[in-house]
């Protein structure tokens, strides 16, 4: 059967890479499912939880803050300048980001990289949720 | 004779104490270079990715967008961002990211073009402040470990000021002067054009080894570029200081071995020195109680 080869690519390295039998990912125009022989794809991401259900049957859950996702030949590569698996996120820091990200959002401060930091302190906290929840 | 042997035990004593200085700080530079190397190595996957990306809507769509458009036929304002180091004790790797910084400028002001300077690195903003050179912004405090936020804060602030119209203070090219990572036996400074962007290289390099697939875009090839490029422009400027960040620990672990091998030389020739020195105590020790004992004898000698 076929599979897909996934890659999280991060600018620090790569988060998370493996084989998968499905991605799920939030793209800009909305969510988006991968499944082997999927047709090349680029589409750009929105901050979110992408969901990666791998061969052994686990459920991957990587935060991604942006970015691109890309489908080519099985092989699922998701480019975001910051990627972190949901394991790796500490619930109560992520709750704390957000609640700060909120609270600067409320005072008025809407520009371009405070809603930025607040998408990603949710998608964080959304994929920790998702991995501690389960 | 006495105060110079003590004084070269005191010289030897200092020295020897830099040395251990010298020393651990050559040990402290060859840990960490290792570690920017490997995060060097980490972002290129990243890196890799993203032309992958540009390439292919490059092959598949128009490039022409405002970062890969030269805003001018000729360049009259060109911004030149060189990164330094914040600390000094690293040999001369500033002062060859400075010196490159002065060709450039030379070579400029013969074209009659105007250059505007962007420093990185504490060593780069005394030099201009010193010199009392005006620069368009600077960053500071990261040179050694830097973080993909501060390539950000980089690439956002060049990006916007290549975008402004040159008559409101914008400039019509942007190039980065940094210390390439060859070997850790050598880092040269290097000077590379940032924007605007060069896409026609990558659809070359890629279409060369393999055929790209022929992607959907969502949500529209243009509404892609518009999000890659700048991207792009961050992951240079993360790649150029993280190369600089990795010269700059091997330049420092150079630099200490030599003051440390220097040290030691010191330490040898103070030694010998100082060994002289007493000895050359001791004997005139000697031949003063040698001559004063004859002269004793003699006296007893005369009034026996």
């Amino acid at each position: 059967m076929a599979q897909l080869r996934v890659e999280v690519v991060a600018a620090e390295g790569i988060a998370w890479e493996g084989d998968a039998l499905s991605v799920i990912a939030r793209t800009s125009e909305g969510d988006i499912g991968i499944m082997p022989n999927h047709e090349p794809l680029l589409a750009t991401l929105s901050p979110c939880a992408a969901e990666i259900l791998t061969v052994d049957g686990n459920r991957e859950v990587v935060a991604v803050d942006g970015g691109f996702i890309s489908v080519a030949d099985n092989r699922v590569s998701v480019l975001s300048p910051m990627a972190r698996v949901a394991a790796e996120i500490d619930l109560k820091a992520a709750e704390h980001e957000l609640a700060a990200a909120e609270k600067r959002l409320n005072e008025g401060e809407i520009d371009e990289q405070t809603r930025h930091h607040y998408l990603r302190a949710h998608a964080q906290l959304k994929a920790a949720r998702m991995a501690h929840g389960h | 004779m006495g105060a110079s042997l003590r004084e070269l035990r005191q010289r030897r004593k200092s020295v020897t104490a830099t040395k251990k200085i010298t020393r651990a700080m050559e040990l402290i530079a060859s840990s960490r270079v290792l570690k920017a190397q490997q995060a060097a190595a980490r972002t290129l996957p990243y890196t890799r990715e993203l032309n992958r990306a540009v390439s292919a809507v490059a092959t598949y769509s128009r490039t022409d967008h405002p970062l890969t458009r030269p805003q001018a036929d000729k360049p009259r304002r060109v911004a030149v961002v060189f990164i330094t180091s914040d600390r000094g004790m690293n040999g001369a790797y500033s002062s060859n990211v400075i010196k490159m910084v002065s060709q450039m400028r030379e070579r400029l002001d013969a074209e009659g073009i105007e250059m505007v300077r962007y420093a990185v690195g504490r060593k780069g903003i005394g030099y201009l402040s010193y010199r009392g050179m005006d620069m368009a912004a600077s960053w500071s405090g990261f040179s050694d470990s830097p973080t993909y936020d501060r390539a950000v804060d980089i690439a956002d602030r060049l990006v916007e000021d290549f975008l402004r119209p040159y008559e409101e203070g914008g400039v019509d090219e942007i190039w980065t002067i940094y210390t390439r990572m060859e070997s850790m036996l050598s880092q040269t400074p290097r000077a590379r054009r940032v924007l605007p962007l060069e896409v026609v290289q990558g659809v070359h390099e890629v279409s060369g080894e393999e055929l790209l697939p022929l992607y959907e875009f969502e949500p529209s090839p243009e509404a892609v570029l518009d999000r890659l490029l700048p991207l792009y422009v961050r992951s240079r400027i993360w790649f150029y200081l993280l190369q600089s960040a990795a010269s700059q620990l091997a330049s420092q672990q150079k630099a200490m071995k030599a003051a440390t091998d220097n040290a030691q030389q010191l330490i040898e020739g103070l030694t010998r020195a100082a060994n002289q020195a007493r000895q050359a105590e001791i004997t005139q020790e000697i031949s003063e109680i040698v001559g004063g004992a004859s002269a004793l004898a003699d006296l007893t000698q005369d009034q026996n």
